[in-house]
């Protein structure tokens, strides 16, 4: 698989499932200033482990509130220091080069304004920009590039939206067309899906728990490739497991980037990654919650080299619908929690920094005395990008974009 | 609707039917079992079919591709030669080699015009799956439709012979017959040109017919074997080798017109008298004198009667619907209603689900691939298949439509299909992903299942990271799993 693929052509693109549309002329967003914005939004389902991902090494109560499951400047692996205060899982070396080099920035301690627990909810949340679940005909991104054609600020015949992967995501969802293009090889189920099943089969069909369990097995030797994987008679794969989770976040990303980047593509796009609800043996250090970010960090590089010169102008927004408990659980895991993190990178970023109003990890401190608590609404952070970066006018995103959000104003410095 | 009638009614789908759409709980509503006698009187025609050829036009247009492709192929080989003899003196510097090459060039230029010709078989077969996956999407209840899949099955051919005329087979033999009696639909399968194909009796002839001695040539004992085995006594009912001989001799003749010789009828069922055995035959100690296809005919309406066909046949509807282990007692209900009707099979389908024993069993059959995969596809409440992802997915999972691998068609039992589970598992998987953004996993459980769904599935399908996880847990659970 890899990315050094041909490009599909446009009839590849029109396979496949969502709103598909031609795609031709470039849209000119930010044209009258000279600018070519291209706005990239990845979404990690399943509600990643913000403090697992970006340690605060310097709070005093890290150690003390995770134990040996901390990670810390002098681990094994080190985490990779990013300023006096936060160090970045040691998984993530792409992150922390761009961070060094102003071009990626990470907000702590975010959260939309969703306060409740389930992933569904907190994801229509997230995608739709809107204060409540359950209203989700259209995302914010979609709504965004609307705006932007109706005050005539692109292109109408060239505005475009891009989504990733059989499902667009709900955040460019909307009356902006949108175009799909879907990886060929799609992921087998993942080991999070697969643990989930077997322990649904073992409380309810112990002889299915068997087969199944005898599969994973398999997997795990790395003989069978994934011994009912559909994909897994082509020898160009990947082995299963985490290689394959690799390959497939740099490919989709990757390719993602390349249309971004061509002068008559779309000029915003949306994607998701699955696999971030880490309620067993989260392993941040060296597991499951690390290896992801291993992939996200490769999927980063895979756009910073496929955007080419367009990396310039360029901006990431990885987003996650809340964080997880501030406390490790019973099972080495961490349960559905609140505050967290969100990933900015882009050659158009003014980066270098982590910001955040840190609450403190003190019981008296955290949400519901378990959740880092969010001091930071994440619409402000998307509402910066969007006004600074794509031009979108204030009122529209107070109104349109994030319905009711006139009180949450856009931060702003994010992009250079 | 009280709980237990609600879970009757999730029983009765998916046990008895395709499983639940949309509605389809409520449609069932306090009487399960007389919701599934209904389905029976519903119209079983596929309306839509009408713009699908028949079986024998199906089987004359490959034969006609057939033909065309060899023309072809000749054309091209000769004009290749033709060229090669024109330029010969200019490039004789090495003859044998480059006579090797001449040859290689012809060959390969005919095979490409031979390629040109495309096989309309595939498409045929395609337009056929789609219609027939659909009116199990279709159906409200879909007990009928589970009937046409046990009787196709019971009464296999393989596409992989007979690509083109698999569908209209179906249409023609098994669905128009299956719900009248035993005799009539045992007649028209076995008189099917699809089954005549697929079980070699077209070039079988008599050792003292015409044909015979012309060609010496003789018989084949394949279809003969297979009635009486698969078909209706059942394996080690009595019957003997000579018996199987005898019968084989009384199907000499059975063909079809051979599509080259005649266009308007070719494909379709004849008898050909110059290949029967002449003369009377003994089959299970009864003297068969009749001339021609009649004797073919007598012999099958006996089998049809016999007392071992009666128990076949119920013990192998139980055990699909059942329970892999029937009860007995079901059993011989069943068989009683099939003897007593004169083995009406309407009415052994209704002695079946009037029973209590039919519903006694916990949900402990493992559903094929063909029933899990509709089922999916039916809880979204979609009601159209891509044919090619959809024959593809069933392929996968080791049922490939109208392709089992012997004549006894795909098996029954949860032994057979236990280990697919993990293949099951990737395409419930890219299925849930397709559908993530328009299927919501608590509406499923709600509408499709009326909440009658354990705990745990509800619990797992609740805590899952994404709708796409939901929804394939949902897909893989027992409760969707099993009936």
């Amino acid at each position: 698989m890899g990315f050094d693929h041909h490009l599909p052509t446009r009839r590849e693109l029109l396979v496949g499932s969502g709103a598909l549309f031609a795609w031709s002329q470039m849209p000119r967003i930010a044209r009258a200033e000279g600018r070519d914005p291209r706005l990239l939004v990845i979404v990690l389902r399943g509600a990643l482990d913000g403090l697992g991902a970006v340690a605060p090494v310097g709070d005093p109560d890290w150690i003390s509130l995770r134990g040996d499951r901390a990670l810390v400047l002098d681990g094994k692996p080190p985490a990779l220091p990013l300023d006096a205060f936060f160090a970045l899982n040691p998984a993530m070396p792409n992150l922390h080069r761009l961070y060094k080099s102003g071009k990626a920035a990470i907000v702590h301690a975010a959260a939309t304004p969703y306060r409740e627990r389930s992933h569904f909810d907190g994801q229509d949340v997230l995608e739709s920009g809107l204060v409540k679940p359950g209203m989700t005909s259209s995302g914010w991104l979609n709504r965004a590039l609307l705006a932007l054609e109706s005050s005539g600020r692109v292109d109408p015949r060239g505005s475009r939206a891009l989504g990733i992967g059989s499902v667009t995501p709900l955040v460019v969802r909307g009356s902006a067309p949108v175009m799909t293009w879907v990886p060929q090889r799609l992921l087998p189920a993942s080991e999070d899906t697969q643990n989930r099943l077997l322990d649904l089969y073992q409380h309810t069909d112990p002889k299915l728990a068997t087969v199944l369990q005898a599969r994973m097995r398999l997997a795990s030797l790395g003989g069978a490739p994934g011994a009912g994987d559909p994909m897994s008679d082509d020898p160009t794969l990947p082995p299963p497991g985490i290689a394959r989770v690799r390959a497939y976040f740099a490919e989709a990303a990757g390719t993602a980037a390349r249309y971004l980047a061509k002068p008559d593509g779309p000029r915003v796009g949306a994607m998701g990654f699955v696999g971030w609800d880490t309620h067993i043996a989260e392993g941040a250090a060296s597991g499951q919650l690390y290896n992801l970010l291993g992939a996200l960090d490769g999927a980063f590089a895979a756009i910073e080299s496929n955007m080419g010169e367009a990396w310039r102008e360029t901006a990431v927004a990885v987003v996650t619908e809340f964080g997880r408990t501030a406390r490790i659980n019973g099972t080495q895991g961490t349960d559905h929690g609140t505050g967290t993190v969100a990933f900015l990178i882009g050659g158009g970023l003014n980066g270098g920094r982590v910001i955040a109003d840190w609450p403190g990890l003190k019981p008296a401190q955290l949400f519901e005395d378990r959740d880092l608590k969010p001091t930071t609404d994440l619409r402000a952070v998307l509402k910066g990008l969007l006004r600074d970066h794509l031009r979108v006018e204030e009122k529209v995103l107070a109104e349109a974009v994030f319905p009711g959000s006139a009180d949450v104003k856009p931060m702003g410095g994010l992009v250079g | 609707m009280t709980n237990s009638a609600k879970a009757e009614a999730v029983l009765a789908l998916h046990r008895f039917g395709m499983g639940p759409r949309p509605g389809s709980i409520a449609a069932v509503g306090t009487d399960p079992r007389g919701a599934l006698i209904a389905d029976l009187d519903r119209p079983l025609t596929l309306t839509a079919a009408a713009v699908l050829p028949t079986s024998a036009k199906a089987y004359r247009t490959v034969a006609d591709a057939n033909a065309r492709r060899a023309a072809r192929a000749k054309q091209a080989q000769q004009q290749a030669k033709r060229q090669q003899t024109a330029s010969a003196p200019t490039m004789s510097e090495d003859q044998t080699q480059g006579q090797g090459a001449d040859k290689d060039a012809a060959e390969m230029a005919a095979k490409q015009a031979a390629e040109a010709v495309p096989d309309p078989g595939r498409p045929i077969y395609l337009q056929e799956a789609k219609l027939r996956t659909e009116a199990a999407l279709a159906a409200e209840i879909g007990f009928a439709e589970r009937l046409v899949w046990f009787w196709s099955n019971h009464f296999c051919i393989s596409a992989n012979k007979i690509q083109s005329m698999s569908g209209a087979y179906e249409r023609e033999a098994v669905r128009a017959n299956m719900l009248g009696r035993f005799v009539d639909l045992l007649l028209a399968v076995e008189g099917h040109p699809a089954m005549l194909f697929y079980l070699d009796n077209l070039g079988s002839m008599g050792a003292n017919s015409i044909a015979g001695i012309n060609r010496s040539r003789g018989l084949n004992e394949n279809i003969a074997r297979e009635i009486m085995e698969l078909h209706t006594l059942g394996v080690r009912a009595g019957y003997t080798q000579d018996d199987v001989i005898s019968f084989a001799n009384v199907l000499t003749g059975w063909t079809l017109v051979p599509p080259g010789d005649n266009p308007e009828h070719g494909g379709e069922f004849t008898f050909n008298p110059r290949l029967h055995e002449p003369g009377g035959q003994t089959v299970l100690g009864k003297r068969y004198e009749q001339e021609d296809a009649e004797q073919g005919r007598a012999v099958l309406r006996d089998l049809a009667a016999h007392p071992a066909t009666a128990t076949h046949i119920a013990t192998k509807l139980a055990r699909h619907f059942v329970a892999d282990e029937p009860p007995p007692v079901l059993i011989e209900q069943m068989a009683k209603t099939f003897r007593d009707t004169e083995g009406d099979l309407k009415q052994v389908a209704i002695a079946m689900v009037s029973s209590d024993e039919a519903w006694r069993r916990p949900p402990s059959k493992l559903k094929r691939p063909s029933e899990w995969g509709v089922g999916m596809v039916r809880a979204t409440g979609a009601t159209t298949v891509d044919p090619v992802r959809f024959t593809g997915g069933l392929e996968l999972l080791g049922e490939a439509l109208w392709r089992p691998s012997a004549p006894k068609g795909y098996p029954d039992d949860e032994a057979s299909w236990i280990d697919g589970v993990g293949r099951r598992l990737d395409i419930a998987n890219n299925f849930a992903e397709r559908l993530a953004g328009t299927a919501d996993p608590q509406a499923i459980i709600e509408d499709v299942f009326a909440s009658e769904i354990s705990p745990e599935v509800k619990q797992a399908v609740g805590r899952a990271e994404s709708r796409q996880q939901a929804l394939a847990l949902l897909f893989m659970s027992a409760d969707f799993q099993r009936r």
